[in-house]
């Protein structure tokens, strides 16, 4: 069987396209045809109702914190209108400064036009919701990719540290000329992600260790070895006695727009890596076998196809898309390691496949979502004084929803959609 | 397959594998063989000739083992290296498993008389302190044990962790009771238990994906809550009293055993008891062969009139009251107040001691006093100025988990079912 040829039926069931544009019946209109998908259990409703579900926990969340408000609550019977002001007031301006942190502040707009502010100030929020989405489109990448050959990458996180080690030791170690050096070092953050992705990878092929399991447990091990690397001799900021390596060479930075706009190469970068995934998922012949040996190996097996083989190269590819986020942490923002340079990214990446359905444009999307989220949450939290972890609830919580589309289902009373298998269940054991 | 008390569906065509010269106790020998030498040699070589002393009491007084440290290392690695002479000859199978634990024991003890050698080590302070850092481990296991075995898999321990934590320090400084704070943190475990078992069983959604999803959602939730609350006003939301310490007259008075059993706290008896309950519960009663059936082969297990979801149910919220009270270990015995992502990771190496110890109760035991001891012995070695990186240490767990998931040593498997919602056709 040739597996350059073109995607076979039974591949293409189980990915599904995205059922966002329903097939059109010929006895319905366009306009009832959407009008009657509305409320049905379809992918844009469910993550839709999801994202409004969770920021309605987190508007109790707010509510049930702020003592303040609280107080209000205590005489509710006497005079409710002032709980609900005031709970209304918290809860909105909070959201407001989301908004304001991650998209635009619209004061800003007017002050550019008056002349008392600048451009900057105006791309600043996008700047930043930008920053932090890079990273978590190539994690995000990472987990999808490895989710769609049949295998749960939750080593996200091991391999990002891993490519921020290699990515920041090539940038401060190797003395180069300026663009040969940033591609040197992204090169070597992809190669360090790999490696701790071969490792899950191998095990899996060889001897069918759990790739759960295994990642987990690299996480972990990446983590340490950070944290014993950065107090090296060499490795450490000569001078300094906490954990912080020497500085990234500007030679091997990624180029930003300077000043306080942080954006920088790596979101160009990352929307590259999404079609770059995508080819490799729809159009190659890697792809077809990854897809293949995802929906059942033994069929791919018994078609000629070397599973083993697939399951290596896979968790090396999406070992590599994770090395590359962090390498974009390290070369775009961090410029040093530390023990937090990876952040959460790894794992957050997770909660972005997830979003995203597994797909890489849904994951793109899914990142900038989240970034957007992480760059409002700092506005939120030094405006508005509500903590940063709020963030994190949220973004849990849209995945649980979005995880569990028939408990959304359930809570709206929504219709059955017509393409089912909605978040196609991976469930299997260890 | 010794060591596994589950005969699971797949392992049969494994044992039926005909007999290779190299089997399971070879390729152990090779690898205790190898471990023997490098204790001799290099350890042998690398540790000083002073004396190693092993004082029986916390601090350097009174009576103890004393050893020269370079014959101690060469002595306990030739010992290590005869048990793995003895498994790779072929010798003495029935005892496979206790000569592996004697070689593992003799290379431990080489490398701590390399370490210890002009130094003293105090017994019953890492004996005691190898302990007090299994106990939440043990916790977290035992409900991962309890999950797994009747087929739902728990990611989330960390997350009951951090929930029971949380809660502990919350409602026990609330309530000014310990008491109140470890029921509390029960409740806490077992609300992310029951968000798991809602989510896994009902909805059907993946497990794992549950699970680590849960753990965010503790994570968040702790975190906020504790920056809204507890870092403004902590006298008020964080300072919870902490568990006494019970000391029992005469059994406390032997030597390393009695201060380290006899003279501590309730969650150090109740994670103990608790083993040896779910062992027999598991192995013994009606309840533990139906768990079993249902995590090995729910539809079987249907077919003769088992509530599979419900027993699934039961058992995840026990899960949840067991690692909540691991969790209030943390704020209740372990520091005194709640901080942001405080166990840090503890309920994954709880994950690796459920794993490690082969979804059984003693298995998880004796993984997570293994896991306890190397996290002290990296204290120790740290404080001590030892040329070993601590970090090093602290992989133990975690390469030690996937050396056995690799099969290097033994094949682990989990439940058959374990991960797989059960739906009714």
């Amino acid at each position: 069987m040739s597996t350059d040829g073109p995607v076979d039926a039974p591949v293409a069931e189980a990915a599904p396209p995205p059922p966002a544009a329903p097939p059109k019946e010929e006895s319905d209109s366009f306009l009832s045809h959407f009008l009657h998908n509305l409320w049905a259990a379809n992918t844009v409703t469910v993550t839709l109702l999801s994202i409004v579900l969770a920021a309605i926990v987190g508007a109790v969340l707010i509510v049930l914190s702020d003592p303040a408000v609280l107080d209000t609550f205590s005489y509710i019977t006497a005079r409710p209108s002032d709980a609900f002001t005031s709970s209304w007031t918290v809860v909105s301006n909070a959201y407001a400064d989301l908004f304001k942190g991650a998209i635009v502040d619209p004061s800003t707009i007017t002050a550019w036009a008056n002349g008392s502010g600048t451009w900057r100030q105006v791309f600043f929020p996008i700047s930043e919701t930008l920053t932090y989405a890079a990273p978590l489109v190539f994690t995000g990448l990472s987990v999808a990719l490895a989710f769609r050959g049949g295998l749960f990458n939750i080593g996200g996180q091991g391999q990002a540290i891993i490519g921020t080690i290699t990515a920041g030791l090539a940038g401060f170690l190797l003395p180069l000329p300026p663009v040969i050096h940033l591609i040197a070092a992204l090169a070597a953050g992809a190669l360090g992600g790999m490696l701790w992705g071969f490792v899950p990878g191998i095990l899996k092929a060889r001897t069918g260790a759990h790739e759960v399991i295994v990642t987990i447990m690299l996480n972990y091990t990446a983590n340490l070895f950070l944290s014993w690397l950065i107090l090296q001799k060499g490795i450490q900021q000569p001078g300094r006695s906490d954990a912080i390596s020497k500085t990234v060479d500007s030679s091997a930075t990624l180029p930003s727009f300077g000043g306080e706009l942080r954006a920088n190469l790596g979101i160009v970068l990352a929307v590259l890596a999404t079609a770059g995934v995508a080819w490799l998922l729809n159009r190659s012949a890697f792809g077809f076998e990854l897809r293949a040996v995802g929906a059942n190996p033994p069929a791919a097996r018994t078609a000629g196809m070397s599973v083993a083989k697939t399951y290596t190269l896979l968790m090396m590819t999406a070992g590599g898309l994770a090395g590359l986020g962090g390498a974009t942490q390290v070369l775009g923002t961090a410029h040093a390691l530390t023990t937090q340079v990876a952040g959460n990214i790894g794992f957050d990446g997770l909660l972005v496949a997830l979003l995203g359905r597994n797909r890489p444009w849904g994951t793109l999307a899914a990142a900038l979502l989240f970034g957007a989220l992480r760059a409002g949450g700092n506005r939120m939290q030094s405006y508005s004084g509500i903590s940063l972890e709020l963030v994190t609830v949220l973004q849990a919580l849209i995945v649980i929803f979005i995880a569990a589309p028939a408990l959304v289902k359930t809570i709206f009373h929504l219709r059955a959609a017509r393409t089912a298998r909605l978040g196609a269940s991976m469930a299997k054991g260890w | 397959m010794t060591g596994v008390s589950t005969a699971t569906v797949q392992e049969a065509p494994v044992t039926v594998a005909p007999a290779r010269f190299m089997d399971r106790q070879r390729r152990l020998g090779v690898g205790v063989t190898l471990i023997g030498l490098v204790a001799a040699i290099l350890f042998g070589a690398l540790a000083p000739s002073q004396t190693a002393r092993f004082t029986l009491s916390e601090d350097a007084q009174g009576a103890a083992l004393s050893i020269n440290g370079q014959f101690g290392a060469i002595l306990f690695g030739v010992i290590a290296i005869a048990a793995g002479a003895v498994l790779l000859a072929g010798l003495l199978r029935r005892y496979q498993t206790t000569i592996l634990v004697l070689g593992i024991l003799a290379f431990v003890l080489s490398f701590l008389c390399w370490q210890v050698a002009g130094k003293f080590l105090p017994l019953v302070d890492t004996v005691s302190g190898s302990l007090e850092l299994a106990v939440p481990l043990i916790l977290g296991a035992l409900a991962g044990v309890l999950g797994e075995r009747s087929g739902v898999v728990n990611v989330a321990i960390e997350g009951q962790f951090l929930m029971g934590a949380f809660f502990a320090a919350l409602v026990g400084t609330m309530a000014t009771s310990v008491w109140a704070g470890l029921f509390s943190a029960a409740l806490g475990g077992v609300l992310i238990a029951a968000i798991l078992a809602v989510l896994a069983i009902r909805f059907l959604v993946d497990q794992v994906v549950v699970g680590i999803v849960l753990n965010l959602l503790a994570l968040g939730i702790t975190g906020f809550l504790y920056e809204r609350l507890m870092q403004p006003d902590a006298q008020s939301y964080n300072e919870p009293p902490k568990m006494p310490e019970w000391r029992i007259p005469g059994l406390a008075d032997i030597p390393v055993v009695g201060p380290v059993l006899f003279d501590t706290n309730l969650l150090v008896w109740l994670a103990l008891i608790l083993v040896f309950a779910l062992h027999f519960g598991l192995t013994r009663s009606r309840w533990g062969l139906r768990t079993r059936a249902v995590g090995e082969h729910p539809t079987a297990a249907d077919t003769v009139g088992i509530r599979v979801r419900g027993l699934r149910y039961l058992n995840v919220l026990i899960g949840g009251v067991i690692a909540g009270a691991g969790g209030a270990y943390f704020t209740l015995v372990s520091t005194g107040s709640f901080n942001k992502n405080m166990t840090a990771g503890a309920g994954f190496i709880a994950l690796a001691a459920l794993i490690f110890g082969r979804w059984t109760p003693f298995g998880a035991l004796g993984a997570a006093l293994f896991f306890g001891f190397a996290q002290k012995l990296a204290t120790y070695l740290s404080v001590a100025g030892s040329p070993v990186p601590s970090q090093f240490l602290n992989m133990l767990p975690y390469l030690a988990t996937i050396v056995a998931v690799a099969g290097l040593v033994g094949r682990v498997r989990g439940p058959a079912a374990a991960g797989q919602p059960y739906v009714k056709s």
